[in-house]
């Protein structure tokens, strides 16, 4: 499979910076060491492999786990077809990645809601401000911390929220690296649940 | 012999002649004329042009033409989800509707906020303007719309215009 | 006693020299407009701050985000069902064919996407083709109105009211229709569907030869839209441009013939390529689109497995109980089935870990679906990779040169919605 031989290839010119190439359901993904250098491989993908397209960058929220983002980029050559993933890891001390918008422009809205959603800065890139939040939003809200009812804002004449009531509603997981079981509500005892957050539906049936 | 169907009124006996109150004609008038402006915001805005269009005709009820500029309509239908980026330009355009207007809410999201309890949606469009009616369903079938500007109609043909007003003292209309 | 004032009358020389100079004085300056959020022409709420000098466009600025409701974060609080009607209002134009890219992304992560029953397949590609056949009408309809042939815009809406009628009797719902679910369908498709689509076709072909006829050649049309915003090979793959867009310009790729997924392999049908870029040729993509899809239904209603009225009683969803729900009989009567039954709508459709990327052939592009999962029921992490939120980023370096009035146009040409681009 030529994207395996690709990534191979990324291997052979990175050495150590990448680790073995993965396979999963048929997508072969590449893990970088180091996110400096996040540039470089991608211009060699493009320029040397071909992959011209890109079709994602992602961000993930590992809570718990240092380092806390993953950044993750899906890559194509349009010419045959072949698909890639690259990710790297960027620590929450840091957040900071170097931009790819030299590279493909249209990294440049990707970068912008990535930045926008969960807070991680590209550096070089011309205009990094929020996209889909107003400016002056003052949270990021696809981070694992900040809770899906959202918290209070205000800006005045422009634009405000408030806390979205959750009573009854849907159950809301807790932010935690682990699986879905271990985030779950019914996990949850009365003492971890949030404060100014209720859910009546705890575990053994005891309401707050 | 010929058989004649009586329509409430004998144009043999009443001679042409209708009588009825100032404020009901007027709100005659206007309760056929309701021009909407659409905030067609998302999913319900496509049925909202379903309902705008030949299938099922709003203009049949009056709302002959969907005026885009808030100056010139009455009736304004929120159909979609409100963010709360979104409010403050609601809001505004709301406040440069002249009076008499009316606010319809169309579907889920714009009642209370729908299926997206989250931290960027407005949970219901009554929180920033005034509403008349509300219209369940996700989105709602054109003929609930219809039914809603109905509804509308029905309020409008209540409403006191002249009562109360100095029109109805110069005309010597008010009740002493 | 009442002040006197001087008036000073001057000749008509003077009066044009002074006008001329305060004309020279703004000479320069350029205007900032902003094409709000809320405006007739911009397809949902789309707000452009344009510069203008004049009346052409000097700097243009898309601010997107008045319709971002959350939907990536409320799709980690819910299990992979529950979030199916999230999916119908991304592209609400084409509901059904966002319900099958998402279906298919977890079908994917579960390993089972290539596995469905064949006459699943069909009617997920059927449903798809539907929505795109759908989607491609209004965007062509609003396109239509915007530059002021309003009678196109009612001719594609009535011909959408035919697929509401279909789409309501396979799934329940006009629009919203959340019909697909992981490993196959809500329900199997009622006897006279097939009959239907079959109706609709003969009818569609016509309405769609009227339309043909009322824009294609007509001069006004091609004077508007040829030559307007020409988006070059290079600068289409640059921009991460998909669907008609990316073919508009001549880029040969289209996801159902270069990754074939469920049973377009086994059908027969072309793909539509531009040739210079320009709104005209976007236009033209979309009109032979309709007709390939058109073609593809065609094969589907006479190929479809079980027939139309399914008397061999095909399976239209993965027999697996631990994937989907059993049926109700055995249910209340056996054990297993009850546990299983418990487990799907509670805890939801078990995935192991790990992460999966698809993208799916939608009308508006390339819509994927980036799961990432640590195992369970719901998703860890669930991108949405939104055609239209790409296509958008455009704007920027297309509309600056462009009359003021060729906004509605190339708003059109590129065939975004709101919905999806904002999640």
């Amino acid at each position: 499979m030529s994207a395996l031989e690709s990534a191979n290839k990324i291997k052979a010119k990175f050495g150590d910076l990448i680790a073995e190439p993965t396979e999963f359901r048929g997508e072969i993904t590449l893990t970088l060491a180091d996110p400096e250098k996040i540039f470089d491989v991608c211009q060699f993908a493009k320029r040397s492999l071909g992959f011209d397209y890109l079709v994602d960058i992602c961000s993930v929220d590992n809570y718990g786990e240092d380092p806390r983002w993953t950044v993750v980029y899906h890559l194509r050559a349009i010419g045959n077809g072949d698909e890639i993933r690259l990710k790297t890891d960027v620590s929450e001390e840091k957040s900071e990645l170097p931009s790819v918008l030299p590279i493909w422009r249209t990294a440049n809205w990707h970068e912008r809601e990535v930045y926008d959603l969960m807070g991680i800065r590209f550096s070089g890139h011309p205009d990094l401000r929020r996209i889909l939040m107003w400016e002056g939003y003052p949270y990021h809200p696809l981070r694992k911390d900040f809770p899906l009812a959202g918290k209070p804002t205000d800006l005045p004449g422009v634009a405000f929220t408030k806390v979205t009531p959750m009573e009854g509603g849907p159950f809301v997981t807790l932010p935690s690296s682990g699986d879905s079981i271990a985030r779950e509500p019914r996990v949850r005892t009365p003492e971890d649940a949030e404060p100014g957050v209720s859910d009546k539906r705890l575990v053994g049936g005891k309401l707050k | 012999m010929q058989s004649q169907t009586e329509y409430g009124y004998n144009s043999k006996i009443e001679g042409d002649v209708v009588l009825t109150t100032v404020d009901a004609a007027l709100a005659w008038f206007r309760k056929n004329s309701v021009w909407p402006m659409p905030m067609g915001l998302a999913c319900c805005g496509i049925e909202l042009m379903a309902v705008g269009a030949s299938r099922f005709d709003i203009s049949r009820f009056g709302s002959e033409v969907m005026r885009f500029s808030p100056r010139q309509s009455d009736c304004m239908i929120v159909a979609g989800t409100v963010t709360y980026k979104m409010a403050a330009c609601v809001k505004r355009i709301w406040d440069q509707m002249p009076e008499p207007k009316w606010c319809i809410a169309m579907g889920a999201c714009a009642s209370t906020g729908g299926m997206y309890r989250s931290y960027a949606t407005l949970q219901g469009v009554d929180n920033i303007i005034p509403v008349d009616v509300y219209v369940a369903g996700c989105p709602p079938r054109p003929e609930a719309v219809l039914d809603a500007l109905i509804k509308i109609q029905n309020k409008i043909s209540t409403q006191p215009i002249l009562q109360g007003t100095v029109a109805a003292k110069l005309l010597n209309l008010q009740e002493k | 006693m009442a002040e006197v004032q001087d008036i000073e009358i001057r000749d008509s020389a003077a009066r044009s020299a002074a006008a001329a100079e305060e004309l020279q004085d703004a000479h320069g300056e350029k205007m900032v407009l902003n094409m709000g959020p809320s405006h007739p022409a911009t397809h949902g709420v789309l707000r452009i701050v344009l510069e203008l000098d004049g009346e052409v466009i000097t700097k243009a600025d898309p601010d997107v985000g008045y319709l971002h409701r959350g939907d990536e974060k409320i799709a980690e609080n819910m299990t992979y069902t529950q979030f199916i009607p999230y999916t119908d209002r991304l592209d609400y134009l084409a509901p059904l064919a966002n319900n099958v890219a998402y279906a298919l992304a977890v079908e994917k992560l579960l390993g089972i996407h290539d596995k469905l029953p064949p006459r699943c397949q069909y009617i997920r590609v059927m449903c798809a083709e539907l929505a795109r056949i759908s989607s491609h009408l209004l965007g062509l309809g609003a396109f239509a109105m915007d530059t002021g042939a309003v009678t196109v815009f009612l001719l594609t809406f009535t011909e959408r009211e035919k697929i509401y009628n279909i789409a309501e009797a396979a799934s329940g719902a006009r629009l919203t229709n959340s019909y697909t679910r992981i490993g196959g369908l809500m329900r199997d498709v009622p006897p006279n569907w097939v009959d239907m689509i079959r109706v609709f076709l003969k009818e569609f072909a016509v309405a769609l030869e009227e339309a043909n006829t009322l824009l294609t050649r007509n001069r006004i049309w091609v004077d508007r839209l040829r030559d307007l915003a020409v988006v070059s090979k290079e600068m289409a793959i640059d921009y991460g441009l998909s669907g008609p867009n990316l073919r508009g310009s001549g880029v040969n790729f289209d996801l159902r013939k270069n990754q074939p997924y469920l049973c377009y392999k086994d059908l027969d049908f072309d793909v539509a390529l531009g040739s210079v870029g320009d709104c005209y040729d976007r236009y033209l993509v979309r009109m032979e689109e309709m007709k390939q899809s058109m073609r593809i239904l065609e094969q589907c209603c006479n190929k479809i497995p079980g027939g139309a009225e399914n008397k061999s009683h095909e399976p239209v969803s993965i027999q697996d109980g631990k994937i989907t729900l059993p049926s109700k009989q055995k249910v209340l009567s056996s054990m297993e089935e009850l546990i299983h039954q418990f487990m799907l709508v509670t805890e939801g459709v078990n995935c192991p870990p790990g992460e999966t990327y698809f993208g799916h052939e939608n009308p508006k592009g390339e819509l994927g679906f980036y799961i990432n999962s640590k195992g369970g029921g719901t998703p860890y992490r669930l991108k949405i990779r939104a055609p239209s939120f790409i296509n958008l980023s455009i704007l920027g370096e297309l509309l600056p040169g462009c009359m003021i009035s060729d906004v509605p146009v190339v708003l059109g040409s590129l065939d975004f919605v709101m919905g999806e681009s904002d999640r």
